[in-house]
């Protein structure tokens, strides 16, 4: 395993994209914890969404992990493109010839999109802790470390996320085939639920295993949650309630996703003549 | 004798085409071979296959016996494939740290290699930044590194220039000087007959012959001959118990094929005991060439 974590870091290294990428997204990431912090001054507004209890714990592990997860899409494009690239350069065919197996190559690729979806949970533990620690009204640790479950979550997200990259990239061999392909999943699942939605409600627990959904499913919106919007909810409609746990189904449709993407990127591999 | 490689009734379908067909040969240590045939005869399709790149459609492989699964073989092996395939933007030297690890060799031989190929010099420049010559030469550096039981060259002077040419024949023979096992796929005649003790020839994807060179033809030669009378010459060619047969050219050439062994100064002295007087006389054997072209005319 260390054999191959070393081979895919040793490609990823020598990679200007994927290092550039990477930089912007790991920069995007800070400045927009920065942004939440700054204090709008308007004459008579004086507005800082860090008051707003946002950065309260363990409010914050939620809401982070719900926001900065957009952001995954910078590394999707390494992701796609570390994958695709090793066709166009023919250097998949290759390494294979140097003597790594098909199996191995897929699982140095999964190695490396682990290794993203941790560097990258890491850094929102770390910065969501930082901010915690700066802005959050509650500061003791039972509180500071409680529902941390979110954490995890993102973790899982990114991994099914990244896998289902790494798969389109085996498929399509093209960086931007698969990203548009990628686009094209999510339209897709929108017209399904859509469809669902409007002409067949009975089939409403479809929904919970298309992919993307599935992936949204793991981190509710946090949104409501919060306390005042939560308060207007409630003064609306006496009977809100809703769950934002993390729910069990959605932890396993996902393991079970990523599971697909990586064994059939395997075999797909296995089949084709390179 | 040691077996490096043995092919059992290998196939390759692509769709209707077959482009390798129940293909059936060894490869024995210490040899040079030489796999010939003509453009899309299926040569690349059979190194693919050996090299885990192409699926067969049927029959077998065996790496060293069997005894090793071919990813695992394949890291003995230094194989390179028509185009040199790198990372670009890494440099010479960082590709060759990758293989290292693919194949799970120490880095120490980097420089070494690299001074065989004469690319010391610029081992810190990208990949991309490289010439055609530069990049083969590379490849062959980097199949060289795990010092390898058998080097796999397919096409290696494809596209390069003729200096380009003559400096990887250069590296070839040295190589096979030291008794390196090596596999030599190419259209390129006088390249394989520099260099190989063995060849396997094959054409639309069949095998026409596998063996060494100079039994490839089991023919005994010819002599060019030429007389101020080439009426009298075939005459007594005609008589003459070693000739076979023999033929006219344009320039009045006349080829005469041998059926057994014969020396060319008995030959000289017995036409001119019949007053014929050669003004050309020159014996020799047939090129891998005109072999070549004989073997797969036949078919």
């Amino acid at each position: 395993m260390l054999r191959l974590l070393s081979i895919e870091f040793h490609k990823l290294k020598n990679n200007k994209a994927a290092k550039v990428l990477s930089l912007i997204y790991f920069l995007l990431f800070s400045a927009i914890a920065l942004f939440a912090s700054i204090r709008f001054n308007f004459g008579s507004i004086d507005f800082r969404l860090a008051d707003q209890g946002i950065f309260n714990f363990p409010y914050i592990w939620h809401f982070n992990a719900y926001f900065v997860a957009f952001l995954k899409l910078f590394l999707a494009i390494v992701i796609v493109s570390m994958v695709s690239s090793e066709y166009t350069n023919r250097t998949l065919k290759q390494n294979l010839i140097d003597g790594l197996s098909k199996k191995e190559f897929i699982l140095s690729k999964f190695y490396g999109v682990i290794t993203f979806a941790l560097a990258s949970t890491l850094l929102l533990f770390i910065v969501s802790l930082t901010l915690g620690l700066i802005f959050s009204d509650y500061d003791e640790i039972g509180i500071i470390f409680s529902d941390l479950e979110y954490i995890l979550a993102y973790f899982l997200k990114l991994v099914g996320f990244f896998s289902m990259c790494l798969f389109f990239g085996i498929l399509l061999k093209r960086s931007a085939f698969a990203l548009g392909f990628l686009f094209l999943i999510w339209v897709f699942e929108g017209i399904v639920q859509l469809l669902v939605k409007f002409q067949a409600e009975s089939l409403d627990f479809i929904l919970d295993f298309l992919p993307l959904q599935a992936m949204g499913n793991l981190i509710v919106e946090p949104l409501t949650r919060l306390g005042i919007v939560k308060s207007t909810a409630v003064q609306l409609n006496s009977e809100f309630t809703k769950s934002y746990d993390v729910e069990w189904s959605a932890v396993l449709i996902v393991l079970g996703w990523s599971f697909i993407f990586i064994y059939s990127s395997w075999k797909l591999l296995q089949k084709r003549d390179l | 004798m040691e077996t490096i490689l043995q092919l059992k009734g290998l196939s390759k379908k692509f769709g209707s085409l077959t482009a390798v067909k129940n293909l059936s040969f060894d490869i024995q240590k210490g040899n040079v071979y030489g796999i010939l045939g003509p453009n899309g005869s299926g040569k690349s399709t059979t190194l693919g296959m050996v090299l885990n790149v192409v699926n067969p459609t049927s029959g077998s492989f065996n790496w060293f016996d069997g005894t090793l699964n071919t990813h695992e073989a394949l890291k003995k092996v230094g194989a390179i494939i028509e185009s040199p395939n790198f990372y670009p933007s890494m440099s010479a030297e960082d590709n060759l740290k990758l293989v290292c690890k693919i194949k799970g060799v120490h880095s120490s031989r980097i420089n070494e290699v690299l001074e065989i190929v004469s690319l010391l010099d610029r081992k810190k420049d990208h990949f991309k930044s490289y010439s055609l010559g530069m990049k083969q030469r590379l490849a062959i550096a980097s199949a060289l590194l795990n010092n390898p039981e058998i080097l796999i060259l397919d096409e290696p002077t494809n596209g390069l220039d003729p200096q380009g040419i003559h400096q990887i024949r250069e590296i070839i023979k040295k190589i096979a000087s030291e008794g390196m096992t090596i596999l030599l796929a190419s259209h390129l005649l006088d390249e394989v007959e520099k260099v190989c003790t063995h060849v396997v020839v094959i054409r639309k994807g069949v095998k026409l012959y596998s063996g060494p060179v100079d039994e490839m033809n089991a023919t005994h030669g010819f002599f060019e001959l030429k007389s101020e009378s080439n009426s009298e010459l075939k005459v007594f060619l005609e008589a003459h118990p070693a000739i076979e047969s023999y033929e006219e050219d344009d320039a009045n050439v006349i080829k005469a094929i041998l059926s057994k062994p014969y020396s060319a100064q008995l030959l000289n002295q017995e036409s001119f005991d019949k007053d014929i007087v050669l003004t050309h006389l020159v014996q020799r054997k047939e090129t891998l060439e005109e072999q070549f072209l004989k073997l797969t005319k036949e078919q």
